[in-house]
């Protein structure tokens, strides 16, 4: 009798075991996949570009740009997990700027300025809250609104000129944000990895980032469950609109100069990097680390494709420029994709 | 008497339908209450007003818990009074894990609202091998709810309200999709809340489950209330006769004359 228990008792704990296992497949299937994405394509440019790939500069290239859009594809990510969509954070790196330069002319603070230009993210991404949740209007219908108004604010407030921040270069707060640590590491990097982290914390750990998952998965049991739906949805927005406005500080410092145009070109690749992640478009899934790796890749490409050059293929020569860059994105994000979605089928029978 | 639970003069309009219309409904302490009446009779309506969900028409409405009244009840402070419900829709997120969908709305956490992943997971394993009484060894904490079978999902609705230790309970259309096993292991817990001297509201489109576990029946149709029973009083046979009949005419006994009960 003992002996049957005992052995049913090991049955027991083998199967539990193997249910983790799968289930640890299950909950790391789709990350582990991006990662090999990434790996893969890495691998192609160090077998295409050696002289490049091997050494360090092209990383110290990608690693003071591709910040950029990361800290903004970053909370992205828990908008699209909400359910929701963005349109209007190139606009809301404008914004930003407008606050950051008016306030540096008026007290040549970075500090202040930096601050407004936050404060002033927040707002305009709260306002997109609030037109989404207070007026019912689906996301994306508002935020292509309030992306028109607020590019069109900027380029009133300012005339469509630009903003010199060659003043600014001395300034520790600037060496703090997109300086060079050791020179070598660009700081933007280093935040493009705080903001992954602070975002991780916040939708694995805490009620929030919680909230946000149960609103994308089913709102209406959300609500039925007491879930305060409409602030964590306006919330979401704010978050997203300060990151944005993050996100073109970095930009215009290490430029040291604020175009108006900032911004432009953002929208594309800052989505393309949260759904290459894994996050889907119908909410409820999608992670803080996908789409980091999503943003490397999309941010590794353009170079990648122009340091290679030209590519042999059965013994016909094709000569790579930057204009085969878009083609690439194309098939990369289609691929990866449809491969997300064939795995993730397969991983959650 | 002493009541847990009593609305009075309850009126919901919904843009130009009205929903309920002036309905009285109060539950005792240790008390099952049966809600019978057809689709559209304001059943579920009214449950949503008692748990936050729903407000009721401002003029008149009237409602109190524990002899407290209340107004403006959000769904969030009526789980903390203890008012905790099962759904006919579930209510869970299907793609989320199970100790999510254990503690939505309620999760543990910190005085800054960071989550005791820990504590809820072992929560979880903790239920599911008492309450919920899972064997299936492909439901783990960190199962997703998508791949649970229509019985267990129910389970963990039901699991869900026993666990915050709620003072009312409310069952809206819970043996829907349920097997026969499961349905007279629903209908024990039922029993089993009775006694532990907890009040339950308990929705059923079938008058034998009803019948079996409420101590009371109230009838509601076409947004008012057409009469209430003590089980006790009436046979199963009885009952059947005027639900039928309440179908058929909107008065209990045909004529309209019993309508006070």
């Amino acid at each position: 009798m003992v002996a049957v228990n005992d052995q049913s008792k090991a049955a027991g704990q083998t199967r539990s075991w193997q249910s983790r296992s799968s289930g640890f497949l299950r909950t790391y299937g789709l990350q582990i996949g991006i990662f090999c994405v990434l790996l893969v394509i890495w691998g192609i440019f160090v077998v295409g570009a050696p002289e490049t790939f091997l050494s360090s500069n092209i990383y110290a290239a990608y690693m003071s740009t591709i910040p950029f859009f990361a800290v903004i594809a970053l909370p992205l990510t828990m908008i699209v997990i909400a359910g929701e969509m963005d349109l209007s954070f190139p606009s809301i790196m404008g914004v930003g700027m407008v606050a950051f330069v008016n306030v540096w002319a008026l007290t040549h603070s970075v500090l202040l300025a930096l601050i407004a230009s936050l404060v002033m993210g927040f707002l305009v991404g709260l306002l997109n809250g609030v037109i989404v949740v207070r007026l019912g209007i689906p996301s994306l219908v508002a935020t292509l609104g309030t992306q028109f108004f607020w590019k069109g604010f900027v380029l009133v407030i300012t005339d469509a000129g630009g903003f010199s921040l060659v003043p600014v270069k001395g300034t520790v707060l600037r060496q703090a944000l997109v300086g060079r640590a050791a020179g070598y590491l660009p700081a933007q990097m280093i935040w493009a990895v705080v903001v992954a982290v602070l975002v991780w914390v916040f939708l694995n750990r805490h009620k929030f980032g919680a909230h946000v998952y149960l609103i994308g998965d089913n709102v209406e049991s959300a609500r039925l469950m007491g879930v305060n739906v409409d602030r964590t949805r306006m919330l979401n927005f704010a978050i997203l609109g300060t990151a944005a406005a993050f996100g073109g500080v970095l930009s215009s410092l290490e430029q040291s100069y604020f175009w108006v145009s900032l911004g432009d070109g953002y929208l594309l690749k800052t989505m393309a990097s949260v759904f290459l992640g894994g996050t889907s478009v119908f909410g409820g899934v999608g992670t803080v680390f996908g789409t980091f790796i999503g943003s490397l890749i999309i941010g590794a490409i353009e170079a990648g494709i122009v340091a290679i050059g030209k590519v042999e293929i059965l013994g016909l020569v094709i000569k790579l420029s930057g204009f085969w860059t878009q083609l690439i994105y194309g098939l990369i994000i289609v691929i990866s994709v449809s491969m997300q979605n064939v795995l993730s089928r397969r991983l959650s029978r | 008497m002493d009541y847990i639970l009593e609305m009075k003069n309850i009126s919901k309009t919904f843009g130009e339908v009205q929903a309920l219309r002036q309905v009285d409904f109060a539950v005792s302490r240790g008390e099952v209450v049966g809600l019978l009446g057809d689709n559209g009779a304001g059943k579920s309506t009214l449950i949503k007003i008692v748990t936050g969900y729903h407000r009721p028409d401002p003029d008149g409405s009237e409602m109190y818990f524990n002899g407290r009244k209340i107004e403006n009840l959000s769904v969030s402070e009526a789980r903390e009074l203890g008012i905790e419900t099962v759904y006919q829709e579930r209510a869970l997120a299907d793609l989320q894990t199970l100790w999510r969908n254990i503690f939505m709305g309620r999760e543990l956490t910190t005085r800054l609202g960071f989550l005791d992943v820990r504590k809820m997971r072992h929560e979880t394993e903790k239920l599911m091998v008492g309450s919920m009484g899972f064997t299936s060894s492909a439901v783990a904490s960190d199962s997703v709810v998508k791949t649970f079978s229509g019985g267990e999902k129910q389970g963990v609705a039901i699991v869900r309200a026993l666990h915050f230790d709620a003072e009312l309970i409310i069952l809206d259309e819970p043996t829907m999709g349920l097997s026969l096993s499961e349905t007279k292991k629903l209908l024990e817990f039922v029993r089993g809340v009775k006694e532990a001297r907890k009040s339950c509201i308990f929705i059923d489109h079938n008058v034998f489950h009803v019948y079996s576990v409420a101590d009371r029946v109230v009838v509601l149709d076409r947004g008012a209330v057409a009469g209430e029973f003590m089980t006790k009083d009436i046979t199963l046979e009885q009952l059947m006769d005027k639900m039928y009949r309440v179908a058929q005419t909107g008065h209990l006994n045909g004529n309209g004359s019993e309508q006070t009960g």
